[in-house]
Parts: C-alpha cells; structure tokens; sequence
C-alpha cells in the first residue's frame, strides 16, 4: 500500500457516496428486510402480521416441497458441474497438446460464455421440444418416450446439458490458463524418467491443477445455484411436478406467485446463509493458492 | 512437445473438432431456423443449411413490429438491452474505481469499514432479496424506468476488489513525485491512474457488458409495460409451444439477435474478455 496518500478529510467521504449509497439502498435495507420478514407471518388477507420468531425457519425446513427443492438443487448443480468442467478439462487437455490452430479453437469454445442463462435454455428448447425439435423427432423414430415437458427426468437433464453448455466457456479458460503454468522442465524430467502421458497427467498434472478445479467447483456451484434461474423459468417453470424447482426459482414462487412473504423471506435467508458460507471457501482457498505459487 | 505423438495430436484435433461442433451447434441450429419460414420450422428435422427466407425474416422482425410482445419492434428491445449492459458496465467501473482510489490514496475514519461494506455486498446477490428489494423499487417509483433495471446491479465489490489490488501495486514514490509537482487528487486520478488503469478498464468491461445483457431475474420483475422489455426477457415472452400461432421464425430471429451483440464483443475483444475474466475472479 503506498505510504504517501492525500491529506484532504472530506473528498475521500464524496468518492465513496455512490458506491455507498447503492449499497445501503438496494442491498443492505433489503437485507434487513429480509431477515425482519423472515420473522413476522402475515394472515391471508394481509390485514395482520403477528412476530413468530424462528416459526417460518422451522416450517420451511420441515417442509417436504421445501427439502425436495433442496435435493433437486443439488442433484441440478452437480450434474452441471461435472459435466462442464469434465468437458472443460478433456477440451484444454486437448488444445494443450496441438500445435496448429489452437487460438482458432479457443475463439470457437468461447462463445457461450455471452448467451444469456435464458437464451442457452431456449436454444437447448428448440433443438429438443416434442413439438418441432428436430432432435426430439429423431429420439421418437428411434422409438424413445420423448417428452421433456411431461417426464421430470428428462427435464431435468435437458436444463442440466443447457447449464453445463454455457458454463464450459469459462472452465475451459481457467483450465487452459492452468495447464499453461505448469512448468515444462517437470514434465520434461517425469518423461525422460520413462513416465507416459497417462501417468504424467496423473502424478504431475492433476495434482498442479487440483487448487484451481477445487476453485471451479465453488464457482460452478455458486452459478447453479442462482445464475441458472434463467434456464430453469426459460426451459421449464420449475416443472413438471417441481421435478426441476430449485431452491431459488422456490423463493420466487413462493413470494412473486404464492404471495407467501414470511416464508420466502425464511427461505431466502437460508440462500444467505449458503451464499455466505461457499464465499468464505472461496476466500479461504485463494489465500491458500498464493502458497501453491 | 515431449513425445513425438502424431497419433495423440491427431486426436486432441478430432477432440477439438467434436468439442466445437457441440459448442457451436445450438446456435447454428437457431440460426438456421431464423431463415427458414414457420412451416418448414415446423415440420422436424429441421435442415443443416440455411434456407432463403433470411432478407424477409430479419426485415420482418426489424422492420414490422411484432404483435406477440405488445406491438413492440426489435429495435426497441435491442435498445432497452442496450442501455441496461452500458449502464451497468460504467455505472459499476466508475463508482467501483472512486472507491478504490478513496480506499487506497486516503486515510480517514472509518475506511476498512466502508471496504468491509462494499466487500459483503458479495454474498448477496439478487436471488436471495428478491422480494424486499422489489418493495424498495415500488417505494421509489423506479418500476419500468431505466434507472431501475441499472442502479440496484450497479454496486460491484468484484470491480472495487480489482481496481483495489491495481492501485496498491502503484509506487508510493510515483504518488509522492506528483504530489511534489503540485498536482492534488483529482488530478493524479485523471492524468496518472486513468490512462494507467486502461487495460483494466477495457478487461472489466466486457465482462460486465456481458454481465448487464444477460440478466434475466432483475429486468423480469422490474419491468410491467411491454415497451420496457429487454431482448432476453421479450423472447422469453415470445416463446410459447401451447400456442398454435406462435410465430417461430419470428422467435428464432429474436435469439439471433439477443446472442449476436455480446458474442460479438467476446470475440472481438478476446484479449481483453480473457483477461478480465481470469483476473477478475482472482
């Protein structure tokens, strides 16, 4: 940090006002709001609100369509994550080892990264909708029971593929970017040792590249977590029966169209707790990665 | 290379090439579609190449208003989202770059917890403060105004924490010899850390276009009144497969141009995409 700095005492408070004062408005009252909502239960007709403590926290994690969203968002954000970072990971393996054309590669697996969550769903839509997907048409001929509007499996690998497509983009970069720092000399030395690639990859490689696989994890997760409500509302609203309702698209049911306030504010609360706690691994680890070098 | 491994490099190719055919395809499949007419969309499987109706879907779409979404044009929504991703993208560089220089040229009372502030902001995101943030909107009017699909997105500790850790690597010495020169604040940010922080700037700026024109969350709950859609959300709308009449080469056109614009600044400004992605994470 430098030690010479400016004397004035008011112009620091004035740069920071803006910043500031977005953050007060749109983030921290709101916040407040949520945690006081969170405690406080509404009758139906909105005309009283009784404080109930801890009442709605209970209620929701008791709740069966509650605890079912909860395992869907997990089963949705770890097939996505596996899936993209497994294609990720084969991809930069890949471009690592040619020669010849590896910018023009990179220039066309980049470009998922700019479709919107909800168009990437859609798209995914097209291709695979009963109605006129041409892909749909040609599981049908091949004499599957194609139906990803009724069929909560097959929706729910529909809006996973359509997640995992438009986050492989942002794998693959950091991979690539891994892969490259790891020092020639030492694959060098394990192959004049006799290693084969197989073995190397596995002694020398994975093991460079764990700390930033470990760092996608989070990231994929804090993105299936709550960027890919898009996709979900795109591609299939939460259904069919709630086969595909995670945790946040819940809160927006529940709040934007149930009208349930306390109950949406408990469960976004719960989401608080799960943001809070995958940021400070995050940070933990990125401390940590500074010894890795 | 360390092995002379003609076969291995062969198949990274053929890795390589299935990668980019699965990466690509879903959105050469839509783009093929937007140039065929509602009858052949319907009618799967679909062909590989496009068809002739190109001139007249695009004209369609960009020239004749479309009925599903109210009457209003793609030029309309192309501008909404427009001006949604450049007023997020500047609105966060700039009050982001202000509190970083705040932060770390100035000592005065209460500075860590202003960036403690700024820094928690992190582990909130709109998902989980849907609902009273929405209540704040209607409280202050912001509801279908483009200064409410902006201001609520436009805090930024990623961009703070960025400009942060640029700023503290600037000599003191450098500071000091302006200081010395009889330049005061304003004017060492203006002539010695802006043209500094240029590259940074242009790194967090595609990164945060792309931010701003995909969102779908926020500008969904903002926005009543068709006119203020973005491109996204307005397609979103168009889509509809319980509906007999919805006019699917219409509705191709629109992804078309909803993906085009961001894409486009991806590849263009790849160099700047990978390096405001790779150090804005970090």
């Amino acid at each position: 940090m430098p030690k010479a700095v400016f004397p004035n005492r008011l112009l620091p408070y004035l740069l920071l006002s803006p910043q500031i004062a977005v953050t007060l408005v749109f983030f921290y009252w709101p916040a407040v709001q949520a945690l006081w909502q969170s405690m406080l239960r509404e009758d139906p007709f909105g005309l009283k609100t009784t404080f109930v403590g801890l009442q709605n926290f209970s209620n929701v994690l008791a709740d069966p369509a509650w605890l079912n969203a909860a395992w869907t968002t997990v089963v949705f954000s770890v097939s996505t994550s596996v899936l993209s970072m497994g294609t990720a990971l084969l991809l930069a393996t890949a471009a690592e080892k040619v020669l010849t054309g590896k910018a023009f590669y990179r220039t066309l697996l980049i470009w998922p990264y700019a479709v919107a969550p909800a168009v990437a769903g859609l798209l995914w839509l097209f291709m695979f909708n009963p109605a006129m997907g041409t892909f749909a048409y040609m599981l049908r001929d091949a004499g599957l029971a194609w139906d990803p509007l009724l069929d909560g499996d097959q929706a729910m690998g529909l809006v996973v593929v359509a997640a995992a497509w438009k986050q492989i983009s942002y794998n693959f970069l950091f991979f690539v970017a891994a892969l490259q720092s790891i020092p020639r000399s030492l694959l060098e030395a394990a192959a004049i040792d006799g290693a084969r690639s197989g073995k190397r990859f596995r002694t020398i490689v994975f093991p460079l590249i764990a700390p930033t696989s470990f760092f996608l994890l989070v990231v994929n997760t804090v993105y299936a977590f709550f960027d890919t409500f898009g996709i979900i509302d795109a591609v299939t609203a939460g259904g069919p029966a709630r086969a595909t309702e995670t945790l946040v698209y819940k809160v927006y049911t529940d709040g934007f169209v149930n009208l349930d306030l306390g109950s949406s504010a408990a469960q976004s609360v719960i989401l608080m707790a799960i943001v809070i706690a995958l940021t400070a691994v995050q940070f933990r680890y990125v401390e940590r990665r500074v010894h890795y070098g | 290379m360390i092995e002379r491994d003609a076969a291995g490099r062969a198949l990274a190719h053929l890795v390589l090439i299935v990668g980019v055919l699965i990466v690509a395809f879903p959105i050469w499949y839509t783009f093929v579609a937007s140039t065929q007419s509602v009858e052949t969309i319907l009618r799967p499987p679909l062909p590989l190449v496009p068809g002739g109706e190109f001139a007249e879907n695009y004209g369609n779409a960009i020239f004749g208003g479309m009925s599903r979404i109210g009457g209003v044009g793609v030029g309309t929504l192309l501008f909404n989202s427009t001006v949604m991703a450049l007023g997020i993208a500047l609105g966060k560089i700039v009050i982001s770059l202000l509190s970083a220089f705040a932060i770390v040229f100035f000592r005065f009372p209460f500075r860590m917890a202003c960036f403690w502030m700024i820094f928690i902001t992190l582990m909130l995101p709109v998902e989980v403060r849907i609902m009273p943030t929405y209540k704040v909107m209607v409280d202050l009017g912001l509801i279908d105004t483009y200064a409410g699909l902006i201001l609520p997105l436009v805090a930024s500790a990623t961009a703070t924490l960025l400009f942060r850790q640029f700023f503290m690597t600037i000599p003191a010495e450098l500071v000091e010899a302006a200081r010395i020169d009889g330049a005061g604040p304003l004017r060492f940010l203006r002539d010695i850390l802006l043209p500094l922080s240029k590259t940074n700037i242009a790194a967090l700026f595609v990164i945060l276009f792309i931010y701003g024109w995909t969102q779908y969350l926020w500008p969904l709950l903002v926005t009543n009144d068709n006119r203020m859609n973005t491109i996204v959300i307005a397609l979103k709308k168009m889509v509809s497969f319980a509906d007999a009449d919805t006019p699917w080469d219409m509705v191709m056109v629109t992804a078309i141009l909803a993906i085009a614009p961001p894409v486009l600044i991806v590849v263009l400004m790849q160099r700047w995409f990978v390096r405001g992605l790779v150090e804005s994470e970090k």
